[in-house]
């Protein structure tokens, strides 16, 4: 089985929720200290979501420099996947492993909220066994996720199919919609929407198993994909919880 | 220390970060629209940054201003978006 690395720095507050997704999905996951230089042998990596190091600077200013993300960037540029969700994706800006950066929400509200996104490129660690076009309900939850980069970084992202995922509908004023980008290698993924808050139904949607439960190896990376797409079945809740009667919710009111 | 060479001197630096230009700066646009309801007319070009002071021992200005520059480029600011107006005084 797949072992999944997934970064706490101080401040970070989603690293339970990945790894809570990751084993629900049949892997298996560890959390990898913001202060070790060492992954630990792990064949990927998550950078969650929460406020490393209180955000301070700005978002992703200092957590670049954890001694462990020396050790992500060096994973990184030997083909390991990498995968920055909300924070972690300011965090891999700031790192250099992705370009551009996040501004505060074109409106000034911190987002709460669920969003449908589109698969816009399936040529990446998160994406590859999703089809183009498919669509998915994932929340967000944030305040600075408006991406934004230089012109040419942006027609360099549209001429080699890195923007993985769009907004249907733009909540923060992200340039063309971006949801979500991949480098060069496409073994990187950085993305504001949390996949990891919708893996199960009493969150609300299962959208992001789709994409989370293809978290697996890129092409040149070290062959040990992440299967999870069976085991999640045979993990799912059981059948009295499953049905809007048997809710733990609903049976509290009742 | 060198026949030739003077004790280091102390700097107080200010680091200001600004949103480049061309940069929307969604803070700066909302204290300019408050500015007419509070009765402010007039007012234009709002843009909202943070500063950053510290005091720095350099051998001379020159030097001073090269470990700033260096330390804006590569922490204080995110050059994708943010510039740096830097002000370093003696003493």
């Amino acid at each position: 089985m797949a072992q999944v690395g997934v970064v706490q720095f101080p401040g970070t507050n989603c690293e339970l929720d990945a790894v809570e997704a990751v084993r629900h999905l049949g892997g298996s996951a560890t959390l990898l200290w913001h202060g070790d230089a060492d992954l630990g042998g792990v064949d990927a990596v998550i950078v969650p979501g929460g406020f490393a190091h209180g955000d301070y600077l700005r978002p992703g200013a200092i957590a670049r420099f954890s001694p462990v993300m020396a050790a992500v960037v060096d994973f990184a540029e030997r083909g390991g996947p990498v995968v920055g969700i909300c924070n972690g994706f300011q965090v891999l800006t700031e790192a250099g492993l992705l370009p551009g950066a996040l501004q505060k929400n074109r409106d000034l509200k911190f987002l709460c909220t669920t969003t449908e996104l589109e698969i816009t490129s399936t040529d990446s660690v998160l994406t590859r066994r999703l089809a183009v076009g498919d669509r998915l309900r994932i929340p967000i939850n944030h305040f600075e996720g408006n991406y934004t980069c230089a012109p040419e970084t942006l027609a360099d992202l549209q001429a080699h199919d890195r923007i993985v995922v769009r907004y249907v509908d733009n909540p923060n004023g992200s340039v063309a919609d971006i949801a979500g980008i991949c480098n060069e290698g496409r073994n990187v993924v950085g993305l504001m929407p949390h996949p990891e808050r919708a893996c199960h139904r009493l969150l609300g949607s299962q959208d992001g198993r789709s994409s989370w439960a293809r978290c697996s190896t890129a092409r040149s990376a070290p062959p040990s994909e992440i299967r999870v797409e069976d085991a999640q079945v045979a993990r799912e809740m059981p059948a009295s919880l499953s049905t809007a009667a048997g809710t733990p919710a609903s049976r509290h009111a009742a | 220390m060198g026949l030739w060479q003077s004790d280091p001197v102390n700097y107080s630096v200010l680091v200001e970060v600004q949103l480049r230009p061309g940069i929307a700066d969604p803070q700066g646009s909302t204290i300019e629209r408050s500015l007419s309801t509070l009765g402010f007319d007039g007012i234009g070009g709002v843009r909202v940054g943070k500063s950053v002071r510290f005091d720095l021992e350099a051998d001379d200005e020159a030097a001073a201003r090269r470990q700033v520059d260096d330390l804006c480029e590569r922490f204080l600011t995110n050059p994708v978006i943010e510039d740096a107006v830097v002000t370093i005084e003696a003493g």
